[in-house]
C-alpha cells in the first residue's frame, strides 16, 4: 500500500459509501483508538509519525495538538480546513469528493486526541460535489454510530458539522477561517493567542488540512514507522503532488514525499507539450517562489524546497513555460492576491493593487525603469511580520523570485516594449 | 517596572503595557492609526513599526509592531532605525495611494491625526501613479458628516462604534482596498455616542456636522475649558467660539470623569447658545431698553419690596450664591419642584451621612459587578450608560488574563471572551439599552423596585430592614443579586433621580450601605437631573412650593428668577397665578422660554460660553467652566448682573465682591457644604511663567481684519479679570494646569490625540492631576442608620395608572432642546401603555388617550408596550409643550 490516501480513488469518481469504506478496512483506526488508545497516545503517535501540515506552512501536526489543553472545559472544536483556495491546487478536492469517510474518520481521531466535542468542515463554496458528498458522508457516519453521543460504546462524544464558505481565499487562513465560521468578517487573527487556546468561540481549537486529517486513520492503523517509511526521505508519508500549466498530463498523483521535480514534470506529468519549453515553476502553489530549471532535481519535501529558496506549500506545481509572458503570468497571480486581500491591514490592503497595476503597466509596454524599484520595496516591506498575516508576504513570493530570475522580462518591457 | 533600551538608551517603563503605550508615556513620537488608549491594540495599519534586537549582539533586528509587543525586560529596540523608519513612511504612503488631497476642504485639516502622521514619517513624495478608489458617502443624520474617500481603513470607527459603544449600526462592508465603513442604508447613527466618531477618526471621514454648519479651522477657534451643560454627570468638554458664535464641543480628557468621549446630547446640543430667539437685549414689559434703564427698573422693583429669588439647578454656584446673598437666606429659594428638591436632599444625606463612597465616573468601568436601581442610564446620564458597559467586561477579562491574553490585545481579548459577560442587574420600569448586557432584568414601578432593592440590602445585613411578602420570584431574584454582588471586588450601586422616587433612592442607599459593611470598595453612583443639581442641593434655600405660596399670599412682591423656566418645575396654573400675582417678575435668563414671556423685566444672561461658574456634578466633584468668549453687548453673566443689581441698590455685602473670584471665595467661606469650590482652579493671579494662558492658538487667523467691517484698527482684546486664560494668542505656551487647558495640542501633534502629551501616562491621569475637586466624602464612622419605610408591594387601580416618566435623552432636556440638530431627534409625545392594559380599554397604538394626572389633563397619542408593567402607564419628560407633572402619581382616566 504506497498510496494510503488515494488507493480508493475510482476512475469514475463515485465516492466510496460508508459500507464500501468499511468493507475495504474503514473505521478501524476509530474503533482502535477509541477503544485501546488513550487521547494522549493518539498525539503521541501523530508525533512520532513526524507528519507535516499539509496546508503549506508544515507544521508538525502531532506538535500542534499538543497545545490543546486537555483538561480545558467543553466545547472544543476540530475543524478541517477544506476551504482549497490557492491557485493551482486542488489535491484537497480529490479526497474530498472521493474518499469523505477518510476524511470524517482522520476528523473522528483528530477530535479524540484534543478531546474536542464539536467538528467542522469548513468547505470552500465552490466545491458543490464535494459539499454533497461530505453531507451525505455525515449523514452516514451518524447513522453508524461513528459521530453523535458515545461513539461506538465509548462514551466519546463528537458532533460534525459541514459548513460551506462564501468564496474568499483569506478563508483558507486557520484564524480567518474561524472569526468566518463565528459569522464575522473573515479577517485573521493575532497570535499569539493561538487557536489552540482561544479559537472558534474563544475556546481551543485544532484546524488542519484535509490531506493532513486524511493521514491520520493511516498512521493509527499502520504505526509511526510504517508511515515515515513511505517517504524516500526526512519528511514522512506519501504527498499528493500535482502539476498544472502546459504540460503533457496535467493532474495529480499521490507520491512518496520527496520526489523531484523533474520526476513530477517529466514522468508524472508527461513533460512539456510540445513546443513548450519549462522555464520555471511555482513548486507549491500561487504564494511561494519560483524554482527554475537548475532546480528540477531538488526534492519536492518541506526542507529540501526551502533549500532551494521557495518553499512545498500545498505540492501542487504551476509551470511556468517559455512561450507564456512572465509580466502577465505573475501580475495575474498578484491580481488573485490584491482581490482577495481582506482589507485589515494596510501593506497589503494598499500594497498589493498597486503591484497590479504597476505590473498591468509594464504588460502594456508603458513601464518605467523605476518602476523596478517600486516592485522590489513591496517585496522588501511586505514581508512576513510586516503584514498582519502571511497573505501578502506569499502573495510577494512569486513577484521577488521572478525579479530574481526573470529580470529580463521585465526589463525588456520597459525599455523595449517587447516580451523577451 | 521593566528596563527597555530604545536606541540604546534605557528606559523604565510599566511591564504589562505594550512598546507602543510605553514609548508615547516616555514622550518619544511614534505614528499609530489603529491603537487608541481606550481602545487597545488591533495591529491593523502598520504605523507603529519598531525594530527589536535579539540581544545586544544583534544589530540586523526585525521589523514588528510596536502596539502588539509587550514590553519585556532587557527588550531592546529602535524607532530610529532607517528601515524602520523607512517603513513607517511607506505605510503612510500606501495610505496616500488612496486618501484624496483634499485637506485645504476637510474639515479635519489642521486638526488631523494623518496629516500629523504624514508629517512625522517623513513622506513627501507621492509615487503612485494611478487613480484613487471612490466611494459614495452617506446621510448618517443631523450629527455626523460622512466623506468615505478620505478612509485610511485603520477600523478605529467600528471599533468605538460597536465594540466599545455597543452600536449596531455602522459597520465594515466588503473587502480588499474597497473596505467600507457606513451603515447598511443611509439614516441617522443610532448609538447615543456617535459624536466620538469625529474624534475617534484619525482623519475626515466622519466629522461633526453641526460645526460644518460654521465651519472654523481648530486654530483659528477662541477656546476654553468648560462643563458640560447637558447632565449631571459634568463631563469635561472644550467650547470654541469664532465670530460672537460658539462653534464645537469637543472633548476635553478628564481621567476621572469621562476620559476620552462625550454623549451626543452634551457634544451636539450646544445650539441653543446661538440659538436666534435667545434673549440678548434686556426688556421691560416687553420693550427692549438699555443696561441703564433695566437696572433702573430692577432698582426700583427691588427697594421697598419683600423681594425674594428663586434659583436654578442649571446655573452655576456662583449665580445661584450672589442671588441668595442679594435676597437674603431666608428668601432663597430652589427653582425645581419640591419632588426634585426632596430627591436632591436625600442625595445628598446619602452621600454624606451614610459610609459608601459616591464613584466617579471612571471607576464605573472598573467594578466587576453593577446592580442599577430604577435609573434610565442611557437617556438620563449616558455616559454612565458607558461605563456601564465597559464595567460589564470586568469579569471576562479577568479570565481571559488568566490564559495570559492581556486587556490591550483587543481583538484577541474580545474573541476570547465572546458573549461573556459579569454581573449587571437592572431593576428598571421600562425597557433600557442596557438590558441586552444584563446579567438579569427586574422590571416593576417604582414602588417594587425598591422592595426589591430592600431586600438584597437585609440579604446582604440583616441589621437592614426585611421585605415582607416578596413572591417567589422576587426573593430568588433577591437572592442572586445578593450572592453576586458579594463574592465581587468591587461592587456599584447605581440609581438616580429619573423616576422621581425617594423610595428607589433609599433602597438604594441600603444596598451600597449593606454592602459597604462587608466590602470597603463598595460604591455607589447617584445621578441628577441637570449640570448643577447636585450644586444647589448643596446650597441650603427653601423649596420652590412654599415661594409660590409666599408670594400668593402677600401680593406686593418681586421675585428674582434665575435661569429658570418655572413652567418646568410647578402646575402651569400655580405659575400662572404667580407670575400674575407677583409684582415685578425679574427673569435673569438667556432661554427664551414661557417664564420670560410672562416676565415683566427680562436681563439677559450670558450662558455657560459667556460665563465663568463652578458646578457640582452627581459625584459631589466641583468642577469649573471658563468663559469662552464676552457677549456681545447686553448680555453678561447671571452673577454679575446680580451683582451690578446688588451695587444698584447699594447691596452692603454684594458691593464688595467685584469679580468671579470674590464671589467664589465668599461662597466657599459661607456655605458649609462647598467649601473646597475655590480649590478647583488656580486663582486669577495665577500665571505661567509671568504669562497667561492664551485661548488661542498660535496660529489663529484673522484677528487684524475679522472686525474690519466695523472698525479698521484692531480693537483691543479684552481682559479678563476673572481667570489667568487670556483673550489672544499670546501667551504661556506650555502646558497649562489640568483644569485649565483650553485646548489639546503640541508640535507635530495638531489633531485631539495630542491629549498622548498632557498624561504622564498615555490613558491615564492628566499630567497634575485630573481637573475637579470632590466634596463630598461618605463617613465612614457613625454613619447614617438604614433607611426604613419599605412600601407596599404595587397593586394596580382600576381605572387608574400609575404614570411615570420615561426619559429621552433628545427631548428631555432643556437646553439641548433649543438646538436645532438634537431638536431633529426627539420624539413626539406619547403615553405609553402595556398591552394588556391597551386591550382591556380596547386602545391601539396612535389612539389618543385622555386622562389626567395631578390636576393635569393630557390627551395623548397611545404607544404600546408589552414591557411596561401592568397598572403602569409612562409619559416622556420634559418635551417641549408638555406639562411636566411630579411622577410617579395615579392618572386617571377619562
Amino acid at each position: 500500500m504506497n498510496k494510503p490516501l488515494t488507493q480508493h480513488v475510482r476512475p469514475d469518481g463515485r465516492p466510496l459509501t460508508l459500507q464500501e469504506y468499511e468493507k475495504a478496512g474503514g473505521y478501524a483506526a476509530v474503533r482502535k483508538a477509541l477503544k485501546d488508545m488513550a487521547p494522549q497516545a493518539v498525539t503521541t503517535l501523530v508525533k512520532e509519525s513526524n507528519l507535516r501540515g499539509r496546508g503549506g506552512a508544515g507544521f508538525l501536526t502531532g506538535m500542534k495538538w499538543s497545545f490543546v489543553p486537555m483538561n480545558a472545559p467543553k466545547p472544543k472544536y476540530l475543524i478541517a480546513n477544506a476551504d482549497e483556495m490557492e491557485p493551482g491546487t486542488f489535491k484537497d478536492r480529490i479526497l474530498l469528493e472521493n474518499t469523505p469517510h477518510q476524511l470524517i474518520e482522520g476528523m473522528i481521531l483528530a477530535a479524540f486526541a484534543i478531546q474536542a466535542d464539536n467538528a467542522y468542515v469548513f468547505l470552500r463554496w465552490a466545491y458543490k460535489q464535494a459539499a454533497k458528498v461530505i453531507t451525505t458522508a455525515i449523514e452516514e457516519a451518524y447513522a453508524a454510530g461513528y459521530l453523535g453521543k458515545n461513539i461506538l460504546g465509548t462514551g466519546f462524544d463528537l458532533d460534525m458539522h459541514l459548513h460551506t464558505g462564501v468564496g474568499r481565499y483569506m478563508c483558507g487562513e486557520e484564524t480567518a477561517l474561524l472569526n468566518s465560521l463565528e459569522g464575522k468578517r473573515a479577517t485573521p487573527r493575532a497570535k499569539p493567542p493561538f487557536p489552540q487556546i482561544s479559537g472558534l468561540f474563544g475556546k481551543p481549537t485544532i484546524v488542519n488540512n484535509v490531506e493532513t486529517l486524511c493521514c491520520i486513520p493511516h498512521i493509527v492503523n499502520n504505526g509511526a514507522e510504517w508511515f515515515k517509511d513511505l517517504s524516500r526521505g526526512s519528511d514522512a508519508g506519501t504527498k499528493i503532488y500535482g502539476v498544472s500549466g502546459n504540460v503533457k498530463r496535467p493532474g495529480a498523483w499521490e507520491l512518496p514525499m520527496n520526489v523531484t521535480m523533474r520526476e513530477l514534470v517529466e514522468e508524472h506529468a508527461g513533460g512539456m507539450r510540445d513546443g513548450y519549453r519549462f522555464r520555471g515553476a511555482l513548486p507549491g502553489g500561487a504564494s511561494t517562489d519560483f524554482l527554475v530549471e537548475e532546480h528540477l532535481d531538488v526534492k519536492m519535501d518541506y526542507t529540501s524546497v526551502a533549500a532551494a529558496g521557495s518553499r512545498l506549500g500545498t505540492g501542487t506545481m504551476i509551470v511556468l513555460d517559455d512561450q507564456t509572458s512572465v509580466v502577465g503570468f505573475v501580475k495575474n497571480l498578484e491580481h488573485f492576491f490584491a482581490q482577495e486581500s481582506c482589507g485589515f491591514c494596510t501593506p497589503c490592503r494598499e500594497g498589493l493593487p498597486w503591484v497590479e497595476k504597476i505590473l498591468h503597466t509594464i504588460e502594456r509596454g508603458e513601464g518605467k525603469p523605476e518602476d523596478l524599484k517600486l516592485l522590489e520595496f513591496h517585496t522588501k516591506y511586505l514581508g512576513p511580520g510586516n503584514t498582519f498575516c502571511a497573505l501578502a508576504p506569499g502573495a510577494m513570493e512569486p513577484l521577488q523570485s521572478a525579479l530574481k530570475y526573470f529580470r529580463k522580462d521585465f526589463e525588456m518591457l520597459i525599455h523595449h516594449k517587447i516580451s523577451a | 517596572m521593566a528596563t527597555v533600551y530604545i536606541d540604546n538608551k534605557s528606559y523604565e517603563v510599566g511591564a504589562g503595557k505594550n512598546l507602543l503605550e510605553s514609548c508615547l508615556s516616555l514622550g518619544l513620537d511614534l505614528p499609530y492609526f489603529c491603537w487608541h488608549p481606550s481602545l487597545g491594540s488591533v495591529g491593523a495599519c502598520r504605523q507603529c513599526a519598531v525594530k527589536v534586537y535579539k540581544d545586544a549582539d544583534d544589530k540586523k533586528g526585525r521589523l514588528i509592531m510596536s502596539c502588539m509587543e509587550p514590553v519585556a525586560d532587557n527588550q531592546r529596540i529602535s524607532i530610529q532605525d532607517p528601515e524602520a523608519k523607512e517603513f513607517r513612511e511607506h505605510v503612510v504612503e500606501w495610505l496616500m495611494t488612496n486618501h484624496p488631497h483634499d485637506c485645504a476642504v476637510c474639515d479635519e485639516g489642521g486638526a488631523c491625526h494623518l496629516q500629523d502622521m504624514t508629517v512625522m514619517t517623513g513622506h513627501n513624495y507621492r509615487h503612485f501613479q494611478y487613480k484613487k478608489r471612490t466611494y459614495q458617502n452617506q446621510y448618517l443624520g443631523p450629527f455626523i458628516n460622512h466623506e468615505m474617500n478620505r478612509c485610511i481603513q485603520c477600523y478605529r470607527c467600528v471599533r468605538f462604534y460597536k465594540d466599545y459603544a455597543g452600536g449596531k449600526d455602522l459597520d465594515a462592508f466588503a473587502s480588499r482596498n474597497q473596505v467600507y465603513f457606513g451603515r447598511h442604508e443611509e439614516g441617522t447613527l443610532e448609538s447615543e455616542f456617535s459624536g466620538n466618531l469625529a474624534e475617534i477618526c484619525p482623519t475626515g471621514v466622519f466629522t461633526d456636522k453641526t460645526l460644518k454648519e460654521h465651519y472654523t479651522r481648530k486654530w483659528d477657534l477662541t477656546n476654553a475649558p468648560s462643563i458640560c451643560q447637558h447632565c449631571s454627570v459634568g463631563c469635561n468638554t472644550i467650547a470654541g467660539e469664532r465670530y460672537g458664535e460658539l462653534r464645537s464641543i469637543v472633548n476635553r480628557y478628564n481621567g476621572k470623569v469621562n476620559g476620552y468621549f462625550l454623549c451626543d446630547r452634551g457634544r451636539f446640543g450646544y445650539g441653543f447658545v446661538n440659538a436666534e430667539d435667545r434673549i440678548r437685549k434686556p426688556r421691560v414689559r416687553h420693550e427692549t431698553v438699555s443696561r441703564e434703564t433695566v437696572l433702573e427698573e430692577i432698582k426700583r422693583s427691588i427697594l421697598g419690596h419683600n423681594v425674594i429669588g428663586i434659583g436654578s439647578p442649571r446655573a452655576s454656584l456662583q449665580s445661584n450664591f450672589v442671588l441668595k446673598a442679594l435676597v437674603g437666606e431666608d428668601n432663597f429659594y430652589h427653582g425645581v419642584n419640591d419632588n426634585e428638591h426632596n430627591l436632591g436632599d436625600l442625595v445628598v444625606k446619602i452621600l454624606t451621612e451614610g459610609p459608601a463612597r459616591s464613584l466617579p465616573l471612571k471607576e464605573v468601568e472598573n467594578c466587576d459587578a453593577v446592580f442599577i436601581l430604577g435609573e434610565d442610564l442611557t437617556n438620563t446620564a449616558p455616559m454612565v450608560a458607558l461605563a456601564v458597559r465597559q464595567s460589564v467586561r470586568r469579569q471576562p477579562l479577568q479570565h481571559a488574563a488568566k490564559n495570559n491574553i492581556v486587556e490591550w490585545n483587543d481583538a484577541a481579548a474580545r474573541e476570547f471572551i465572546q458573549d461573556e459577560k459579569g454581573p449587571l442587574f437592572m431593576a428598571t420600569v421600562h425597557t433600557t439599552k442596557l438590558d441586552e448586557l444584563a446579567t438579569r432584568v427586574y422590571r416593576a414601578e417604582p414602588d417594587n423596585i425598591a422592595r426589591l432593592g430592600f431586600a438584597v440590602a437585609h440579604l446582604l445585613d440583616p441589621e437592614a430592614p426585611a421585605v415582607d411578602d416578596l413572591s417567589n420570584d422576587e426573593k430568588e431574584q433577591a437572592l442572586q443579586i445578593a450572592n453576586t454582588l458579594q463574592q465581587v471586588q468591587r461592587p456599584v450601586i447605581i440609581s438616580g433621580t429619573g423616576c422621581g422616587s425617594e423610595i428607589i433612592l433609599r433602597a438604594a442607599a441600603n444596598v451600597a450601605w449593606a454592602l459597604q459593611k462587608k466590602n470597603k470598595a463598595a460604591g455607589i453612583v447617584l445621578t441628577l437631573s441637570e449640570s448643577n443639581a447636585m450644586g444647589l442641593a448643596l446650597l441650603n434655600g427653601h423649596r420652590l412650593q412654599s415661594a409660590l405660596d409666599t408670594i400668593l399670599n402677600r401680593r406686593d412682591d418681586t421675585v428674582i428668577i434665575l435661569e429658570n423656566d418655572l413652567y418646568r418645575h410647578g402646575p402651569p396654573s400655580v405659575v400662572d397665578e404667580f407670575m400674575k400675582t407677583c409684582h415685578n417678575v425679574i427673569v435673569v435668563d438667556y432661554l427664551n422660554t414661557p417664564t420670560t414671556q410672562k416676565a415683566s423685566v427680562v436681563v439677559p444672561a450670558g450662558t455657560f460660553a459667556e460665563s465663568d461658574g463652578t458646578v457640582v456634578n452627581n459625584e459631589g466633584r466641583a468642577q469649573r467652566f471658563f468663559q469662552v468668549y464676552e457677549p456681545a453687548q447686553g448680555m453678561q453673566e447671571s452673577w454679575r448682573w446680580l451683582l451690578n443689581i446688588g451695587a444698584a441698590v447699594d447691596h452692603p455685602r454684594l458691593a464688595a465682591w467685584k469679580n468671579f473670584e470674590d464671589v467664589t471665595r465668599a461662597l466657599a467661606a459661607e456655605e458649609v457644604l462647598l467649601r473646597g469650590v475655590e480649590k478647583v482652579t488656580p486663582p486669577s493671579s495665577f500665571r505661567m511663567a509671568g504669562q497667561r494662558i492664551p485661548r488661542e492658538s498660535h496660529r489663529y487667523s484673522g484677528r487684524t481684519s475679522m472686525n474690519a467691517a466695523i472698525n479698521v484698527s484692531e480693537p483691543k482684546p479684552p481682559e479678563d479679570a476673572d481667570s489667568s486664560l487670556s483673550y489672544t494668542m499670546e501667551g504661556y505656551r506650555g502646558q497649562a494646569p489640568s483644569s485649565m487647558i483650553p485646548f489639546f495640542w503640541s508640535p507635530g501633534w495638531n489633531s485631539v490625540q495630542s491629549v498622548n502629551k498632557y498624561q504622564d501616562e498615555v490613558g491615564h491621569a492628566l499630567r497634575d492631576g485630573d481637573p475637579g475637586v470632590r466634596l463630598l466624602e461618605p463617613k465612614e464612622r457613625g454613619a447614617a442608620p438604614y433607611f426604613s419605610g419599605i412600601p407596599e408591594a404595587f397593586h394596580p387601580m382600576k381605572d387608574h395608572l400609575l404614570m411615570v416618566h420615561l426619559h429621552h435623552i433628545y427631548g428631555s432636556e432643556e437646553l439641548s432642546n433649543h438646538s436645532k440638530p438634537v431638536a431633529e431627534r426627539i420624539p413626539q409625545p406619547y403615553v405609553m401603555l402595556n398591552n394588556d392594559d391597551a386591550a382591556e380599554r380596547r386602545l391601539n397604538a396612535g389612539d389618543t388617550l385622555t386622562f389626567e394626572v395631578e390636576g393635569q389633563a393630557f390627551a395623548l397619542p397611545v404607544v404600546i408596550s408589552q414591557y411596561l408593567p401592568k397598572g403602569v402607564a409612562g409619559m416622556p419628560y420634559g418635551l417641549e409643550g408638555l406639562t411636566i407633572v411630579e411622577l410617579p402619581a395615579w392618572s386617571i382616566l377619562k
